[in-house]
């Protein structure tokens, strides 16, 4: 615990220092080594002589001013990213205060600390904010959007972001007007109507990035959370157009009708404009993922690029970024995620979660120093009046909005349901942004509204964000369930789907089902023919969910080494394997580490000899190869996992070679069956393999020892497939093994020597 | 046209339904002018053809089965009785509404939707899906690319999970647990308009 603390303390201290390098930007001399000669005037050459008096040759000389700009950015992400991981370190504290709630008291902090010494603050600079701290975040909840519950819940999410917010602004904006008028007092005398509509516009939108910070770690069941969240997100459109709605109007003076009949077009315009400028852009980027077969590193590159171009894009025109981000994520992703390499998904999958994880900290932080760095201008009416209000008409908004919708949903919100989503509505750093874009000129009362919704943002954050859990756990809210994905729920949902769709038809009721199934005929007959490369764009989305599943779980067979870990989902072979390895737990790294050497050298003697062997070759065209040596790979890693754990069964007298037991699958004509959908859809039960000109149905082929790897599970083979029949199952329970193709060192992670590393690399790409 | 539909439908018929399947009398009076409206040979009772007229269902892979479900045993017509009764599966559920017959379930309730959807998948009604009725099943959703070893390796990992008595089958009550996390009660429902 002293450790903890003393940690950081020393993180404070470096973020403290590291901030005044920030703070003092404007007033630092020129370095005196950058300019030894200034130029002063060229026609008094006795003033500058050509040569200077010599001084010693500077063996270390300091130049901070070139690298200064870069070096306090870095900074600042180092020591937040510090921070983050202290938080993480101690245990107690992360459960009970969530971490909004830690940063913006860091933030506070330093703050304190840099004004305490003197230096100007860093100030959340809008600009930096809505262009780069903003994005990442929306990005990252607009491409693993989980479409399902979104799209059954649109209606419900639009409404409480259009009609919710609207009502949250003219209520609150009328009411305040109505007490600061109350309270006559001189501050709040040029407080207009205008005025309060435009900062209740501005404090009612409830913030995707303080929601996501707190949701996340309550864990409440998908539906409050996708209510929540969508309408945090939707609710962009709504204050963009109001937002600059008002301040329109306040610095016009007077209102027509004709301007309000323009603002609500107005509001069409961006909200569907984002929408449309996203979804081109996603277009865009599946039309490019299209292409990349070949330049496979720089796929990330491509997904990034054009969300952020949409972003951009709407923010020129005034339209919804955020709209636009979360409908360019969510175009995209089912035809790039189809084209590109397995490894691209990942790296995108890590890269947005890295991104938006920093940028969630930077903008709690720097909430945190701005509240410090002022102006502020407290007034005890208008603060409080605020806060009231924003509860008031988040609670009153909430329950006469679910009063309506729950005449047309079939699931109706319950009371707990309405109560935590009046209670997520949380304010963030969108709002205080906003209020600090507002033109001092036109609102000299800027000060007070900043104070204001530094306050709101704080009490929602820390009050709200603090005990909200132990709110659900009182109210026994239903928490997320553990959603492993099973075959068997996709499989039943798609049938349900394709029931109901059935039965509507019969009743001549055309409700959104037989719109959402028309548009997923259109989607597989059009755009998935025309955007993903390949046989994958015939591929069933049931085909792929079990494609994906079989994969992790024979990454996770390959990765772990032993088979310890396996699930009981997976099928009869595997489950097998894990009833022999139940006693193999504790390996000790020594023998691992000796098992990988040998295995590697003597499979590398084999790929030595082996090579020439390849019949694949024989069968094969160039562009099936790929496919082909992945499924391979996919084959030799299982064999690997397996083989691992049968040697660490086995006692140390392994030195002899069991010989190589070649068992053939049932479907043994799979010669013209090497087309790359039935070639990647290998699952662990039944690999089709391409048989060499042998006989086809001879179970054992013991003559084949000759020229094989001496490594091989011929005895624990022979027992499972044995068991395998013994257990009533169809003989589809065997295996071929593929030992030619030598990739087998790298399954366990294994670096290998370097002659096997330029071979691999061009096979290494796995297209899922 | 409506109301010529609605004269051959007596008051009592009505009652009689509304009783038993829960649905309301305008949702009464507008399903049977739907059932009317697919009744080309005007009999009363509605046979296989009338339903493979339906576009929606020419289309749908599971078409066939869906149909199937409205015929009782061995039955080559349906009357409006078991028309409404087939349609009262789909009956979202409304929890105000309690029970007026507390010994006899509803036909809307959650285990009789399931139930419902079970007896899709189990065409020779043994109470089991065996591999091969959840084979054909995967057959007609997935359409004929697939070869049919995948197939097979799904439909045996589908199974292996379901499965907790060891009997390669799927069970009434394996089904059911299987699919405790799925919100049946919206998946399975329909909005008939009031």
């Amino acid at each position: 615990m002293g450790m903890n603390w003393l940690l950081w303390s020393v993180l404070l201290v470096f973020l403290v220092f590291g901030s005044v390098p920030v703070g003092s930007d404007a007033g630092s001399d020129p370095d005196p080594d950058l300019h030894p000669d200034p130029p002063r005037d060229p026609h008094t050459p006795q003033h500058t002589p050509p040569h200077t008096p010599r001084r010693t040759f500077p063996v270390l000389t300091v130049q901070f001013q070139t690298v200064r700009k870069p070096f306090e950015s870095a900074l600042w992400i180092l020591l937040a990213s510090l921070l983050k991981l202290g938080f993480h370190i101690i245990p107690r504290f992360s459960s009970v205060v969530p971490e909004s709630c830690v940063l913006i008291m860091v933030g506070l902090l330093v703050g304190a600390l840099i004004k305490l010494l003197g230096e100007t603050l860093p100030v959340l600079d809008t600009q930096l904010f809505f262009l780069v701290l903003l994005p990442p975040i929306i990005l990252d909840a607009g491409y693993f959007l989980p479409i399902r519950p979104f799209g059954e819940n649109l209606g419900t999410i639009l409404v409480f972001a259009v009609v919710g917010t609207l009502w949250n602004s003219f209520f609150m904006g009328v009411v305040l007007y109505g007490v600061c008028l109350l309270e006559g007092s001189s501050q709040l005398a040029g407080v207009d109507l205008l005025a309060c509509l435009l900062f209740s516009s501005i404090a009612s939108a409830v913030d995707p990035v303080a929601v996501l910070a707190v949701f996340e770690e309550i864990h409440i069941h998908e539906l409050l959370h996708i209510l929540v969240f969508g309408e945090s997100l939707l609710n962009d459109a709504v204050t963009v157009v109001l937002y600059h709605l008002f301040e329109e109007f306040a610095m016009m003076g007077e209102v027509t009708l004709v301007d309000v009949f323009l603002g609500v077009l107005c509001f069409f315009v961006v909200a569907l404009g984002g929408v449309l400028v996203g979804a081109v852009y996603g277009l865009l980027a599946a039309i490019t993922s299209r292409f990349t077969s070949h330049t496979r590193v720089i796929e990330p590159l491509f997904v990034f690029l054009y969300s952020y171009m949409a972003y951009l894009s709407a923010e020129v025109f005034h339209l919804s970024g955020i709209m636009a981000l979360i409908a360019c994520g969510v175009v995209m992703r089912p035809y790039v995620e189809a084209n590109i390499s397995h490894k691209s998904y990942t790296t995108i999958k890590y890269f947005l979660k890295m991104w938006s994880s920093l940028s969630e900290t930077l903008i709690f932080i720097f909430l945190g120093v701005s509240t410090v760095a002022g102006p502020h201008t407290w007034n005890w009416t208008f603060v409080s009046a605020t806060i009231v209000l924003c509860l008031l008409s988040r609670v009153l908004g909430v329950a006469g909005l679910t009063f309506f919708i729950n005449k047309f949903r079939m699931v109706k919100l319950t009371g707990k349901d309405q109560f935590i989503v009046a209670y997520g509505g949380l304010r963030g750093a969108i709002a205080f942004s906003l209020a600090f874009l507002l033109s001092a000129e036109h609102f000299p009362m800027k000060n007070l509204f900043l104070t204001a919704i530094i306050t709101v943002v704080f009490f929602t954050v820390f009050v709200q964000g603090m005990t909200i859990r132990p709110l659900v756990d009182l109210l026994a809210v239903k928490k997320k369930k553990e959603t492993k994905f099973t075959i068997n729920e996709e499989i039943h949902t798609q049938f349900l789907e394709h029931v109901l769709v059935g039965i509507e038809g019969v009743c001549g009721h055309y409700g959104h089902r037989h719109w959402k199934d028309k548009l997923g005929r259109l989607n597989a007959s059009y755009l998935r023919r025309w955007l993903i490369v390949g046989e994958r764009s015939q591929e069933p989305q049931l085909i792929s969910f079990y494609n994906r599943l079989e994969l992790e779980q024979a990454l996770l067979v390959a990765e772990s080494g032993t088979a310890g870990r396996l699930t009981p989902a997976l099928p009869s072979s595997a489950s097998l394997l894990a009833e022999k390895q139940k006693s193999v737990m504790n390996v000790s790294k020594e023998r691992e580490q000796r098992i990988r050497k040998i295995l590697r050298a003597n499979l590398q003697k084999t790929s030595q000899r082996l090579r020439s062997y390849s019949r694949h070759a024989l069968f094969l065209e160039e562009e099936e190869e790929d496919d082909w040596n992945e499924m391979k790979l996919q084959k030799q890693r299982l064999e690997m996992g397996r083989r691992m754990s049968h040697y660490l069964t086995v006692p140390a007298n392994w030195q002899e070679s069991p010989p190589l037991r070649r068992a053939k699958t049932e479907s043994g004509n799979q010669v013209k069956e090497s087309r790359p959908s039935a070639a990647v859809s290998v699952p662990i039960v039944s690999v089709e393999s391409v048989p060499p000109s042998a006989p086809a149905d001879s179970g054992m082929s013991p003559d084949k020892t000759a020229d094989s790897p001496p490594q091989t599970v011929g005895g624990a083979l022979k027992s499972l497939a044995g068991s395998g029949r013994g257990k009533g199952r169809k003989p589809s329970v065997t295996f071929a093994l593929d030992v030619d193709e030598q990739k087998l060192p790298r399954c366990l992670s294994d670096p290998g020597p370097n002659k096997i590393d330029e071979e691999d690399e061009e096979h290494r790409e796995w297209e899922v | 046209m409506g109301s010529r539909a609605s004269s051959l439908l007596r008051e009592e018929d009505i009652e009689e339904i509304k009783k038993e399947t829960g649905f309301s009398h305008s949702q009464i009076t507008r399903l049977y002018s739907r059932f009317h409206s697919l009744d080309k040979g005007e009999n009363g009772a509605l046979s296989r053809e009338d339903f493979q007229r339906i576009p929606e269902l020419a289309i749908n892979p599971l078409g066939d089965r869906i149909i199937n479900a409205f015929f009782p045993e061995g039955e080559d017509q349906v009357n409006f009785r078991g028309f409404m009764r087939t349609l009262a599966h789909f009956r979202p559920v409304e929890d105000n509404e309690k029970n007026k017959d507390p010994t006899a379930e509803p036909l809307n309730s959650r285990n009789n939707k399931l139930l419902f959807a079970f007896r899709l998948y189990d065409l020779d009604r043994d109470d089991k899906i065996s591999r091969d009725e959840l084979l054909q099943v995967l057959r007609m959703m997935v359409g004929v690319n697939i070869s049919d070893e995948q197939l097979g390796s799904i439909a045996d990992r589908t199974i292996q999970e379901a499965d907790t008595n060891g009997d390669m089958s799927i069970s009434f009550s394996e089904f059911i647990k299987v699919l405790e996390k799925v919100d049946v009660e919206q998946k399975m429902s329909i909005r008939f308009l009031h």
